[in-house]
């Protein structure tokens, strides 16, 4: 048995292996299949300042090797989240990671402040979400922005912060660089890339939301890529995900750079993906007489 | 280890096919039949397919350690669930959601609308004959499942949009008239959302209880994922509950169709 603690932002995680926010809800559907124990972490839905309802249905799409969505961050508010939710969790051996959306920045640095003191032992500040109008994406495109939103988190947190990038931008790395500077401890990456399908008989988007954020792995080449690009761009730990689905696709990721490994729309396909990809890697990495994984950590030898 | 009798492949024992492009896959899976109730669901896997799809159990026979699934082949994905045969194996996560009102004595209706009358089916075997069973087609030719239901000792009628086969109209004509007589303790509805609104308003003028069963596009299938919202209201204030999780059987107060 290899060695697959890993240590992120000063947090020791048991495994590289965490379910990616927005697909694990807040840590309680998958228990009829495993533990959540079992995990490195979890990170549990985005959560917001006051609840939000999220976008009207049809919110999910189909396409090739891959999925649109367009949820929305519908969720129920970070005081009911601290009330209802973390209490159910709290006592979990594994890492809770608790994704932070703001419609604004004074939004997010009331969630960090409300956040302290708590069972959670990192935050992700998402800056990321495609599928709401306010805040997300629109502070992930922009350096300025991004820089400003995490040096306010920054400040009203003592918890470890991790900032989760869009790709949906020109030049990831000048992001990474930018929340870096600012005071993350780790970036994750990447969220959705912006997608549209159209039924063609009714020439209507078959998203109610017209568009919505691209996942599962038609996407896992392309944020390979961009966790290379920063891991090599920045000093701070990558957490990386896009279209992961097998152990191979995990290995990639790190020898990429990644030091953990968020898995997303490979549950939906296959609820036991993450102890899947697990025991996988465990397996691997006794076959090749590597006795712990971080050796593999950024470990790719490009041409 | 952590294995889930959940995540097993299924063999499938028997195919039929009960109308055009209407499929009837009978499926041993003691596990899962043991535990199922009418109205929950199975979410299949669709090989090559990202997503898996939701689909109704119409039938489960606890002793027989066998469930049935009956789907209409309606896009790419149903087509591959369908060239599935006995003797192949079915990927699929089950029982999940929540499913009728089962309740020894009370009188019920209950209503399927096309490819929404196989779930009503064990129900119907539930209540026998204190169920008047009231099913619609487009037309003579998707009628399924009429000889099942007459088999659970219920009062069964047809009803097709055309005329071609039973009543001609929608079932809300007869809906109406069992209504009228009164003696009837809860509506279950499953079918198309049109349909649903009708049975909903006059159970509600009846002053009935009403059970509708809900579809929506479905990502996890288990509750994480909120992808299969459908908008309900409680204590007054609007949300968007998980069909797959809070459904896909609803109190229909509880529901905005």
């Amino acid at each position: 048995m290899a060695d697959l603690s890993v240590k992120m932002a000063g947090v020791p995680f048991k495994n590289p292996i965490i379910p990616a926010s927005g697909t694990f809800g807040f840590g309680r559907e998958y228990t009829d299949y495993y533990p959540v124990s079992v995990l490195g972490g979890m990170s549990l839905k985005g959560t917001t300042l006051h609840q939000r309802a999220g976008n009207p249905p049809p919110r999910i799409a189909e396409t090739p090797s891959g999925m649109l969505n367009s949820v929305g961050l519908q969720n129920p508010g970070i005081d009911a989240f601290l009330a209802h939710e973390l209490p159910l969790i709290a006592n979990e051996d594994t890492v809770k990671i608790a994704n932070v959306a703001g419609s604004t920045v004074e939004d997010c640095e009331e969630i960090a402040r409300k956040l302290e003191g708590t069972a959670i032992d990192m935050i992700e500040l998402n800056i990321s979400c495609p599928n709401v109008k306010q805040g997300g994406v629109a502070f992930g495109v922009d350096p300025k922005m991004a820089g400003a939103v995490t040096r306010a988190v920054r400040e009203n947190t003592t918890k470890p912060l991790m900032v989760k990038l869009s790709p949906n931008v020109t030049d990831i790395t000048e992001i990474a660089r930018a929340v870096e500077a600012e005071g993350a401890d780790a970036v994750s990456l990447i969220n959705t890339l912006l997608g549209m399908r159209i039924d063609i008989n009714t020439r209507r988007p078959i998203l109610k939301n017209n568009t919505g954020g691209m996942s599962g792995p038609a996407v896992f080449p392309i944020a390979l890529r961009m966790v290379w690009q920063v891991a090599n761009a920045v000093k701070i730990p990558v957490s990386g995900m896009g279209g992961v689905s097998t152990w191979k696709d995990a290995v990639e990721m790190m020898m990429a750079g990644a030091t953990t490994v968020q898995i997303g729309a490979a549950l939906f396909q296959n609820p036991m993906a993450p102890v899947e990809i697990i025991e996988g890697m465990n397996a691997w990495l006794d076959e090749q007489g590597i006795q712990s994984v971080s050796e593999i950590i950024g470990s790719v030898r490009p041409w | 280890m952590l294995q889930n009798e959940k995540l097993e492949k299924y063999l499938i024992v028997k195919k039929e096919m009960l109308a055009k492009s209407c499929v009837r896959l009978t499926i041993r899976c003691p596990e899962i039949a043991k535990k199922a109730s009418a109205g929950q669901f199975a979410h299949v896997r669709a090989n090559g397919f990202m997503l898996r799809r939701p689909i109704s159990i119409s039938e489960i026979d606890k002793e027989e350690g066998t469930i049935r699934l009956v789907f209409e082949v309606r896009g790419e994905g149903t087509a591959v669930i369908a060239e599935l045969r006995a003797g192949d194996t079915i990927d699929m996560l089950a029982p999940l959601g929540n499913g009728f009102t089962l309740e020894k004595g009370k009188k019920v209706v209950l209503l399927g609308g096309g490819i929404g009358t196989p779930p009503m089916l064990e129900v119907a075997k539930f209540y026998g004959a204190d169920a008047t069973v009231i099913t619609g087609f487009r037309s003579a030719s998707a009628v399924i499942l009429q000889d099942d239901f007459k088999k659970t000792g219920a009062n069964v009628v047809l009803c097709t949009d055309d005329g071609t086969a039973g009543e001609h109209g929608f079932v809300t004509a007869p809906l109406a008239r069992v209504l009228e007589e009164g003696n009837v303790d809860l509506v279950c509805a499953c079918g198309p959302n049109g349909m649903l609104k009708g049975v909903v308003s006059l159970a509600k003028e009846h002053g009935v209880s009403c059970e509708v069963s809900l579809e929506e596009r479905m990502g996890c299938g288990v509750g994480a994922c909120l992808v299969c919202a459908c908008k309900s209201v409680k204590n007054g204030e609007e949300y968007y509950a998980r069909v797959c999780k809070d459904g896909p059987v609803f109190n229909a107060e509880e529901v905005m169709l």
